[in-house]
């Protein structure tokens, strides 16, 4: 037994009867960990599922398709109520993009709250994906003196303007660059997305954006049943879990039916303009060609597709 | 100290006598007691400051009164009609061939029976004098452009249910966009090529136009100022922890 050149022997001369120790413990393992991932997958099989499962991009329709599934049945679940999760992929030949008109905003918020009510954001902690911010006439476009915090009775006040901001779906957009493990990407419709199902919560992005339109669930989002709006996207306005990052995607579950946003729509003063900027007689190539155009922080690069104008 | 620093200037060694720096500066440096005091004036001014900033600030260093304290939700309007459905028209249009085609709402009239016009005007005789409206129309104050503007630049006296353009031309309520358009080309223009006004529907099919009297009271056209709705949650009055709405 002392000595290592027997015991050596002896192996070589089993080896072809007997299940040496590195090949056990591999097949041991393994089975122990099936057993485990049987157990946790039989007492709640959508979490070990997509725990375990590819980026959503690289997913094959039918498994695209059992994952929204999934969801449909938990979201129904937990709200009471039938809840539609789809994955509308985006339409050919758009890209798009958005209109803001300063001169025309009165600072009504209306849109702050439409937007939650459209794509359930947690009601409290609040989270809003529209800032409106409140700039002096006199000094013109100045973030760093903006208020988002008035509250005035009556809006627009005669020395103020108003500039809402919210995602400003950059074409070089730096959120997307951060992001360590690619779970928000820009779609061919140039609208960024993030796939709350893969996102860490590391918020790189939110601190990436120049424009603080990201925003984090420090905890549990807070939305009842009443509330919901049971038409959602996967990539989009579905219910978000704790700890993940969310933000404007143009009402990606809208648009891609070619609705306008819920913010357009509500606008009073019909200051918000939405369309396709790749069709030469949509409302945005119309402003883009008549009107005087700017972007927010254009000297960053980032090349928004949420372009302010003044009609007047 | 001249030495010292001209042997430093030439980069030459000479650690043995070079006298350290605080024997050399200390005679330029204040007396202990005034340097103390001085210190002393800073951190009371200081701390003074701090603390009248928070008794004037309150909670977070925002003023008692500032609002951002409550997280209101759209449920907490239920005046507001979040949820848009589409309007009649656009209905029509999108479940038609030719979609995109459409009619405006109905014109916005002030009280439910006013028109048509003639229903009354018929039988009366036109009084063209120019004056203030006593019996009846006495809630139309005109303030829109100059002052000499009055009922029969727009209103058509020989037939109330149409109204008259300036080359005579007589249109109807629901086309009123036509009359409006002789003075405000550039914003009739915007308007129908959708950048003037709101629209509800299809970016790329039918959607509501609506009339410029729809948003304007024509008589008096600025736009009504709106009570904005609140402001949101300062950070400082986030409660991650607190479930419920308070």
């Amino acid at each position: 037994m002392s000595d290592p050149d027997r015991e050596y022997d002896s192996a070589e001369e089993n080896s072809e009867h007997r299940v040496d120790r590195r090949s056990l413990l591999i097949g041991g393992g393994l089975t122990a960990m099936a057993a485990v991932a049987a157990t946790v997958a039989g007492s709640s099989s959508g979490f070990v599922e997509r725990l375990l499962r590819d980026r959503f991009e690289e997913l094959s329709p039918e498994r695209k398709a059992e994952i929204l599934d999934e969801l449909e049945r938990e979201y129904s679940r937990r709200f009471g109520r039938d809840v539609e999760v789809a994955d509308t992929a985006p339409m050919e030949g758009v890209v798009f993009g958005y209109g803001l008109d300063i001169a025309r905003c009165v600072g009504c918020r209306r849109c702050v709250y439409a937007c939650v009510n459209e794509n359930n954001q947690s009601r409290d902690p609040q989270i809003q994906w529209i800032r409106v911010l409140r700039m002096e006439k006199e000094h013109g476009i100045e973030l760093a003196g903006s208020n988002a915090y008035y509250e005035p009775a009556e809006v627009p006040e005669p020395d103020a303007f108003y500039v809402p901001v919210a995602c400003q779906q950059c074409r070089n957009p730096a959120c997307v660059k951060v992001c360590p493990v690619k779970a928000t990407w820009q779609e061919p419709d140039g609208i960024v997305v993030i796939d709350y199902d893969w996102c860490i919560g590391c918020r790189c992005c939110m601190s990436a954006c120049p424009y603080g339109a990201r925003h984090f669930n420090w905890a549990d989002p807070v939305i009842s049943s009443e509330e919901l709006n049971p038409k959602t996207h996967y990539l989009g306005n579905r219910p978000r879990p704790r700890g993940v990052v969310e933000k404007c995607t143009f009402c990606i579950h809208r648009v891609r039916e070619g609705r306008y946003p819920a913010c357009v729509e509500i606008c009073p003063v019909g200051a918000r303009k939405f369309g396709n900027l790749l069709d030469e007689t949509s409302e945005m190539r119309y402003l883009m060609r008549e009107k005087r155009v700017f972007v927010l922080k254009e000297e960053l690069n980032t090349q928004p597709r949420f372009y302010y104008f003044f009609a007047t | 100290m001249t030495r010292s620093v001209r042997t430093e200037e030439e980069g030459i060694e000479d650690h043995g006598n070079r006298p350290t720096p605080k024997e050399v500066d200390g005679d330029r440096l204040l007396p202990a007691s005034t340097s103390l005091a001085l210190l002393l004036i800073v951190f009371i001014s200081l701390s003074l400051l701090t603390l009248f900033s928070i008794m004037r600030g309150g909670v977070g260093h925002v003023g008692s009164d500032a609002g951002g304290r409550k997280a209101y939700a759209p449920a907490d309007f239920p005046e507001i009609e979040f949820d848009l459905a589409l309007s009649e028209e656009v209905e029509v249009a999108t479940s038609e061939e030719a979609g995109g085609i459409f009619r405006v709402p109905p014109p916005p009239f002030s009280e439910e029976g006013i028109f048509p016009c003639s229903e009354c005007h018929a039988d009366m005789e036109v009084n063209r004098e120019r004056r203030e409206l006593e019996d009846f129309h006495d809630d139309i104050h005109l303030e829109h452009g100059p002052a000499d503007r009055w009922c029969f630049d727009c209103h058509n006296p020989d037939d109330r249910d149409s109204l008259r353009l300036v080359n005579d031309t007589l249109i109807g309520f629901d086309e009123s966009y036509r009359l409006c358009g002789q003075c405000h080309g550039t914003i009739y223009r915007d308007w129908r090529e959708g950048i003037h006004g709101r629209r509800v529907g299809y970016w790329n099919g039918a959607k509501s136009y609506l009339l410029c009297a729809h948003c304007h009271n024509p008589h008096s056209p600025r736009f009504r100022p709106l009570k904005p709705l609140p402001p949101p949650v300062r950070p400082q009055f986030l409660d991650a922890a607190d479930g419920g709405r308070p």
